[in-house]
C-alpha cells in the first residue's frame, strides 16, 4: 500500500542501512485510483445510474462489495468514480449540504440545482482536488430524466448519457452507437427513435457491464443500478425484475429503485 | 504562531471555546448561514469564493504534479484541453463560433461541450483551456454583473465585465489557472470583443481566435473578413472557419456552435456538425451556398462514379 509520505531512496536500496547521505526524493501523494467503472442514461420520465461493485488498487481487489451509487434524494442519484476515500468523502460533504437545505426549505433541492452545488464543491478543492468523476442522474423538475457528469474540478454538462471511470473507453463508444445511434443509418422511411423505453436502457446497461467485465481487469463482482422515476411514470417495466428493491422515502412521487446484478469474479 | 503552544496557552472559558471552534472549523470553515438558506451556494456561501489549500511547502508545485498533463501524461487528474474558439466585430454585431470537442490526452471525452457561456442576454465568453476554470468564474462573472445592474441601475459595459474578470484571475497568477477566453457583448459603444487570459492579458479587438485550432480559424477568417459583412455572410464565415479547424486541427471537431451579438442581445444560430459540413455542407441556412465544404470540392469530376 503506498503511504500518504512516499520516499523514494536513489541508489541505496535500505534506506535504515544508510551511511551516507544520499538525494532523496519526497512527495506529498494522497491520490490513488480505486478503478470501477459508472454509466448513467436518462429517458424521457426516468434516469438510470449504475455502477459495479468491485474496488481495487493496482493488480488487487480490496473489496468485492464498495458501493460507488449513492442515493441523495428521491429524485437525485450521485455515482462517484475515481479515488474511493474522495468520493466517499465529497458524497458525505454533499448529502450534509442537501440534509440543510431540507431544513432550510421543507422541500428536498432540485436535480438542477444540486448540479450547480456539485460545481462549486468541486471548485472549492480546485487547488488540491478531490480525484472524482461524478455522474449526477435523476428527474429535472419538469418530470424529465436528466444526467449531469462533472469533471474532477467541476465542469459540468447535461447530457443523455455518459460513461466514467476505467471502462469509459469501452463503454461509451457503445453508449454513443446504441443511445445516440451514431454510425447507424436508419432504413428507408424509418428514423431513429429520440428516447428509448426503459427496459430497452436496462438491458443496454447490464450488457455494458458484462462487456466491461470480459474486457477490464478493474471491472466486476457486482453491479447496482438505481433506477429513478418520474411522478406518474409507470412502474410496468420494473414489474418481474429479480431482486428489484424500491428506496423512495418521500412521497413527492418520483420513486427509487435498486436492481442489484452479479459479475463475473475473476 | 505554533499551534501546539497556542492550544495549551490558556485555560478560560472564552479561550475554551475559540479553540474547540478552531479546531471544528479545521477542515472546512463553513459560517452559521450556510446551516440556513444559503446551504445551497457551495463555495460561495460567504459572498467570496473560498479554496482549500493542500498543506505543503509548494502548492502549485503540488496541483502542477497532480493534473498538469504536458509535463506528465500519466498523471491522474487529467483537466480537459484543446478547443477552437473565434469572435469577430463586423458592422452587424458580434459573430461568436466554436468548436465543442474536448479531450483529455487522444481521448475525446465529449463532442458535444458548450464552449460559448451565456453570461447574461448581453454578454457571452468563450471556453478555452480549463473547462472548470471558464465556466466557473463566468458564472461568477454574471453574479457580479448582475450586482452591478442593481447597484448602478445600468448594465455593465464589456469593457468593464472583461476588466473585472481580467483583475480576477490576475489574482490567482501562477496558481495553475487555464483560460483563455473572449468577453463579447454589445453595449452604449456598440458591439465589443475582449479577450482575456489567465496571464492577466486583456486586449480589446475586433477580431480574435483562442485555441489548438486557432491558426485554421484565423486562415479562413482573415481571408473572407472585412468590417462591412452582411449578417448573413458574417455567420457563414465564422462557421466556415471553425470548420477548417475542426478539419485539420485533431484536438478541435464534432460540432460548431454558432452565436450573433446585436443590440438588443445574443442570439443563438445553430449547431452544425463538422463532418456533415464537410460531405454535406451546413445544409439551408442563411449565407450558406449549399455545397459541402471539403468532399466536393476534392473528388468533383474526379471520381469514376461519376463519369
Amino acid at each position: 500500500m503506498p503511504a500518504m509520505l512516499s520516499t523514494q531512496p536513489h541508489g541505496l536500496p535500505h534506506p535504515h542501512m544508510q551511511t551516507e547521505q544520499g538525494p532523496q526524493q519526497r512527495q506529498f501523494n494522497p491520490y490513488t485510483e480505486n478503478g470501477g467503472t459508472i454509466l448513467a442514461i436518462a429517458g424521457k420520465d426516468f434516469s438510470v445510474i449504475a455502477g459495479d461493485t468491485r474496488q481495487s488498487e493496482g493488480y488487487s481487489i480490496q473489496t468485492r462489495y464498495a458501493p460507488k451509487v449513492f442515493r441523495l434524494t428521491d429524485r437525485a442519484v450521485l455515482a462517484v468514480n475515481g479515488f474511493a476515500a474522495d468520493g466517499n468523502m465529497f458524497v458525505k460533504k454533499v448529502r450534509q449540504r442537501l440534509e440543510w437545505y431540507r431544513h432550510a426549505h421543507a422541500k428536498d433541492m432540485p436535480l438542477r440545482a444540486i448540479a450547480r452545488l456539485i460545481q462549486t464543491m468541486l471548485y472549492a478543492r480546485r487547488f488540491f482536488p478531490y480525484y472524482v468523476y461524478n455522474i449526477l442522474g435523476g428527474i429535472e423538475e419538469d418530470g424529465s430524466g436528466a444526467v449531469y457528469s462533472f469533471d474532477p474540478v467541476g465542469s459540468y454538462e447535461r447530457e443523455a448519457c455518459r460513461a466514467a471511470g476505467a471502462a469509459q473507453s469501452l463503454v461509451q463508444p457503445f453508449l454513443d452507437n446504441q443511445i445516440y445511434f451514431k454510425n447507424q443509418t436508419p432504413a428507408p422511411g424509418t428514423s431513429h427513435p429520440t428516447h428509448l423505453p426503459l427496459p430497452t436502457v436496462l438491458k443496454l446497461v447490464i450488457d455494458s457491464f458484462t462487456g466491461a467485465t470480459e474486457r477490464h481487469i478493474e471491472v466486476g463482482d457486482g453491479l447496482e443500478i438505481y433506477v429513478v422515476l418520474a411522478k406518474g411514470a409507470s412502474t410496468q417495466a420494473l414489474e418481474g425484475i429479480r431482486g428489484i428493491q424500491e428506496t423512495t422515502v418521500t412521497n413527492d412521487g418520483e420513486r427509487v429503485f435498486i436492481i442489484q446484478r452479479e459479475l463475473k469474479k475473476d | 504562531m505554533n499551534t501546539f503552544a497556542s492550544r495549551f496557552s490558556s485555560t478560560s472559558a472564552g479561550a475554551e471555546l475559540s479553540k474547540a471552534k478552531a479546531i471544528a472549523m479545521e477542515d472546512d470553515d463553513f459560517s452559521d448561514a450556510s446551516w440556513g438558506s444559503e446551504a445551497g451556494y457551495g463555495s460561495l456561501a460567504k459572498g467570496v469564493p473560498t479554496f482549500s489549500i493542500p498543506s505543503v511547502a509548494d502548492p502549485t508545485a503540488f496541483l502542477r504534479l497532480h493534473t498538469d498533463d504536458s509535463s506528465d501524461p500519466n498523471c491522474r487528474i487529467k483537466i480537459q484541453h484543446g478547443t477552437t474558439t473565434l469572435a469577430f466585430r463586423f458592422k452587424g454585431g458580434v459573430i461568436v463560433a466554436v468548436d465543442s470537442r474536448a479531450t483529455a490526452g487522444s481521448y475525446v471525452a465529449s463532442g458535444t461541450v458548450k464552449k460559448v457561456i451565456e453570461i447574461n442576454p448581453y454578454l457571452l465568453g468563450t471556453m478555452a483551456g480549463g473547462a472548470a476554470d471558464c465556466q466557473y468564474w463566468e458564472t461568477y462573472l454574471g453574479i457580479h454583473c448582475r450586482l452591478h445592474e442593481l447597484r448602478n441601475r445600468e448594465r455593465i459595459s464589456v469593457s468593464a465585465a472583461s476588466k473585472y474578470l481580467s483583475n480576477l484571475v490576475y489574482g490567482y497568477k501562477g496558481m495553475g489557472l487555464s483560460m483563455g477566453t473572449m468577453i463579447c457583448g454589445w453595449d452604449k459603444t456598440g458591439p465589443a470583443i475582449f479577450y482575456v487570459d489567465s496571464d492577466g492579458t486583456r486586449l480589446k479587438g475586433d477580431l480574435f481566435s483562442v485555441g489548438s485550432g486557432s491558426t485554421f480559424a484565423y486562415g479562413v477568417l482573415d481571408q473572407g473578413y472585412h468590417w462591412d459583412l452582411s449578417d448573413e455572410e458574417a455567420q457563414e464565415l465564422g462557421r466556415r472557419s471553425i470548420y477548417a479547424a475542426g478539419h485539420r486541427d485533431a484536438f478541435s471537431g464534432n460540432t460548431c456552435n454558432l452565436y450573433h451579438v446585436k443590440e438588443d442581445g445574443w442570439k443563438f444560430i445553430g449547431n452544425y456538425d463538422v463532418s456533415k459540413m464537410h460531405y454535406e455542407g451546413p445544409g439551408d441556412v442563411p449565407g450558406s451556398a449549399g455545397v459541402a465544404y471539403g468532399y466536393d470540392i476534392r473528388v468533383e469530376g474526379r471520381s469514376s462514379a461519376d463519369s
